[in-house]
């Protein structure tokens, strides 16, 4: 079925596309002798002498050959084979779309949640407004602000970095805010939670400042280890509740055992590593964790792995992002930079040199300072509607008899709202959040354009201006394939999500 | 941990007692006019909206029709677009010799130095002396123009074929919902974009009325998922057992009835096609010079932004307030449209908790 769909609307879009544009325009205005030849030569190339719902034919027995393993989609108008071009963009565009489209997920449905659990609070109201607000602003003008205040402000910054007081109190309350409103409470302690957060903050970010830290970022062993316990708490608090206290043991000691690793693994993270060094070393992480979970009790051996594992996993990634702000520095300085690190433009720098393009943590890192505008664009304005849907979703499921039998049963509330509530709140997002992966490559043409990525979207614009009728069915066709893909997984996502539809199956 | 709980226990009981005094004698509609005034940020949003399109519309005037015999109506605003005023840009510089500055000043003289005054361009003019509130009310007229179209089309079509493939089922609504996925495979900006490379240069109107032939799949589908329902209720029934035809019942009785879904989810199309709208004009499929649109003119003048930002912060402004108000008569509605919710806002959703608690 999901075949005929895409062969019908294959069928669409290549006669629109055909009737729409016509090549041939381009010699209106030509005053070249060998004009008419031009034109035939035209008509030859593009086989423009049949009728579009008959060429479309032609093209389709190319496609179709893809099933014995030759595929064909053509070439396009510069000669080139349409699978190498768009083969070449592809991983450039899902680069983009992948690391702004997991963010805007987590944090969209955090968020989300919080806000419904936290219904008709202060953080309620302003989280909503902020999403209204996002949901209605274009991407490009989003796009343009982060390129002045985001880029070409913070380049300027790093000149002298140090950030004024006023600067620091007020980053200080806004992120005390975000945090006091999400864990809440009665006024007295809201105020209180208020003011030591941002008091917190505004030490952290005067401490930096200071210690010219923006030039010369790191975490150390210090900020990993922080950072480590913090997860371990957060995890450990949302799975088992720290009443627990095998529970506990189990994230605590991942959490050493990680933070017992730092200096070892300095070793392994030198010039020569690369991304397989940076799966060793989650392997070796969770592995440990397994190995700790699997030991710290003789019941519920499953929880504990799972929250050990957790841990491990995110407290693994301050190590590696240590790694790269290691290479800040040398970066900062290198000539490619010239000492404006937050590019504006393009996916990465062209002038790079022999020893920095060998070195794995320089061209990561430079691939990261790329990535940061465009992802940020797309997390904004796609995390607006995760808030949203998962607001709506969980308040839904919250007033459901099951979430009021639950609590009749005495069972607290983390445990309501994270075994029966959050998972029924799931199931609808995940035909929304399997969907937007498949849109992902029409929501990423404007950005790309913005930014300057040469990506499926800059092919897409290509084709289009240049009447290419074979790169834009390309294009078409690997829409039409990841959405059908899309449906798929979504199908196999319900079961997992959902155990009644496993059973009915 | 223990307000979650009173939160629930006040929305639950509250529904049963307050709805009942709020509701007594009166009809469906009534109830959701009702329930929609009183949610004051959507009837905020409704005002602006309204005053919005009243400034736009008066102040460029109408201007519709081929260019062989156009029809031109001015407004109030002595500019139009096609005034170009390169003394008046040259007369007013700043920003180290860029020219056409917004010459309002709403500061009085002791305050910053130059007396408060309106001027000959209040929010500046572009590079060549056009005035730019003559272009941004046109771009905002044009988008409006698009929005209503598509809008309208897509939710008239996606009514109408939601409705039939859902009333009928069968063989009809399997080829329907095919057709339907059939062009929702196509992602959205695509089929825009190829469009809008053709019927861009026709003007607005044929641009909006080919995109809205479109727009119409999202809304389809939740009417028939609607209509499904619908068809099962004794109503329906007890209409059909007194020889009502199809038209009438799908008419009189099913349609009023799925009128909830139609109009929020028509609102979101309407905010979404603001948004595809100066997205295609930006990526330069949409609306095409001489003609002005929203994101024609922030496309245009982007790179300008560290020397003239007015170009670029008015255009978007607009976008924004249009949508964003939308987008909060949409939430608006739904609530008003939901009968399971009662939404009481601030002071008295207060007084009831502390009552209740």
């Amino acid at each position: 079925m999901m075949t005929l769909i895409v062969l019908g609307s294959s069928f669409l879009s290549y006669c629109l596309m055909a009737y729409s544009s016509n090549p041939l325009s381009v010699f209106g205005e030509s005053t070249e002798k060998n004009k008419e030849f031009l034109k035939l030569q035209m008509i030859r190339e593009l086989q423009l002498d049949v009728p579009p719902p008959l060429r479309f034919f032609l093209w389709l027995r190319g496609a179709v050959s893809g099933l014995w393993g030759q595929l064909d989609l053509g070439t396009t108008r510069t000669g080139y084979e349409v699978l190498d071009v768009i083969g070449r963009a592809i991983p450039i565009t899902f680069r983009l779309v992948i690391a702004s489209t997991i963010l805007a997920i987590v944090i969209g449905i955090t968020i989300g949640m919080v806000t419904a659990i936290r219904q008709y609070t202060r953080f309620d109201y302003s989280m909503t407004f902020i999403s209204f607000l996002l949901f209605s602003i274009p991407v490009f003008w989003v796009a343009v602000l982060l390129k002045v205040y985001l880029a070409i402000e913070f380049n300027n910054f790093l000149m002298s970095p140090t950030i004024p007081i006023e600067a620091v109190i007020g980053f200080g309350v806004v992120a005390g805010g975000i945090i006091s409103g999400i864990i809440g409470g009665t006024r007295k302690f809201y105020f209180s939670m208020l003011l030591g957060t941002s008091v917190f903050f505004s030490a952290l970010l005067q401490l930096a400042s200071v210690t010219g830290w923006f030039l010369n970022p790191g975490l150390g062993i210090a900020g990993v280890g922080i950072l480590a316990i913090g997860f371990a708490v957060m995890i450990v608090q949302l799975s088992t509740g720290l009443a627990n206290k095998r529970s506990l043991i189990a994230g605590m000691s991942t959490a050493a055992f990680v933070i017992a690793c730092y200096y070892p693994f300095q070793l392994l993270l030198n010039k020569e590593s690369g991304i397989s060094t940076i799966f060793l070393l989650f392997s070796i992480t969770i592995t440990a964790a397994c190995f700790i979970g699997y030991h710290v009790e003789k019941i519920d051996k499953r929880v504990n792995i799972r929250t050990a594992a957790l841990t491990a996993f995110l407290s693994t990634l301050p190590i590696v992002l240590d790694r790269f702000m290691q290479e800040f520095n040398g970066y900062y300085n290198s000539d490619s930079v010239h000492g404006r690190p937050v590019p504006t433009l393009s996916q990465a720098s062209d002038v790079l040199t022999e020893t920095e393009l060998s070195n794995f943590w320089f061209t990561g890192l430079d691939a990261i300072m790329h990535l940061i505008l465009p992802t940020l664009a797309l997390t904004l304005i796609s995390f607006a509607g995760y808030v949203r849907y998962s607001r709506a979703s969980l308040l839904e499921v919250l007033n459901m008899d099951y979430i009021r039998t639950a609590r009749a049963k005495g069972l607290n509330e983390r445990t309501v709202i994270m075994r029966h509530a959050l998972r029924n709140a799931m199931l609808p997002l995940t035909t929304i959040l399997v969907n937007d992966f498949a849109g992902v490559i029409g929501g990423a043409i404007i950005t790309e354009q913005v930014f300057g990525w040469k990506g499926m979207g800059s092919v897409f614009k290509d084709a289009l201006d240049m009447y290419d009728l074979n790169l834009f069915m390309g294009v078409f066709i690997l829409g039409a394939v990841l959405t059908i893909m899309a449906n798929l997984a979504a199908d196999l996502l319900y079961g997992v999500v959902d155990p009644r539809i496993r059973i009915r199956k | 941990m223990a307000i979650k709980k009173k939160d629930i226990a006040t929305t639950e009981v509250s529904s049963g007692s307050i709805s009942s005094k709020q509701t007594e004698g009166r009809s469906q509609g009534q109830i959701i006019v009702q329930k929609f005034v009183r949610h004051r940020v959507a009837m905020a949003a409704v005002f602006v909206l309204i005053f919005i399109i009243i400034l736009v519309y008066t102040s460029s005037g109408i201007h519709l029709g081929t260019e062989a015999n156009p029809i031109h109506i001015s407004g109030w605003w002595p500019l139009y677009i096609t005034d170009i005023d390169p003394e008046g840009a040259l007369a007013s510089v700043c920003n180290g010799g860029m020219t056409g500055c917004p010459t309002l000043d709403l500061f009085p003289e002791f305050i910053d130095g130059s007396p408060m005054q309106f001027g000959a361009h209040p929010i500046g003019s572009d590079v060549i002396g056009t005035d730019w509130w003559a272009l941004v009310t046109r771009g905002t007229e044009q988008s409006i123009i698009v929005m209503i179209i598509v809008g309208g089309l897509g939710i008239i079509l996606g009514t109408i074929i939601g409705a039939v493939s859902g009333f009928f089922g069968g063989i009809i609504d399997a080829v329907l919902m095919r057709i339907t996925d059939m062009f929702l495979v196509t992602p959205t900006l695509i089929l825009g974009a190829v469009i809008g490379s053709r019927f861009g240069n026709l003007g607005v109107v044929p641009l909006a009325v080919m995109l809205g032939l479109f727009a119409w799949m999202g809304l389809a589908r939740f009417v028939r998922t609607e209509f499904l329902t619908l068809r099962e209720r004794e109503f329906v029934d007890a209409a059909r057992v007194a020889g009502a035809s199809n038209r009438r019942i799908i008419f009189k009785h099913i349609l009023p009835n799925a009128m909830g879904v139609i109009i929020v989810s028509g609102t979101l199309l309407l905010s979404g096609a603001i948004l595809s709208e100066s997205a295609l004009s930006y990526l330069g499929f949409g609306v095409r010079a001489p003609d002005v649109s929203l994101g024609l003119l922030i496309s245009a003048n982007q790179d300008a932004f560290m020397i003239a930002p007015w170009l670029f912060w008015w255009p978007g402004a607009f976008i924004i307030i249009i949508a964003l108000s939308i987008n909060f008569i949409g939430d608006g509605l739904r609530d008003a449209f939901d009968p399971r919710q009662i939404r009481t806002i601030g002071k008295k959703a207060k007084t009831i908790k502390e009552a209740k608690a």
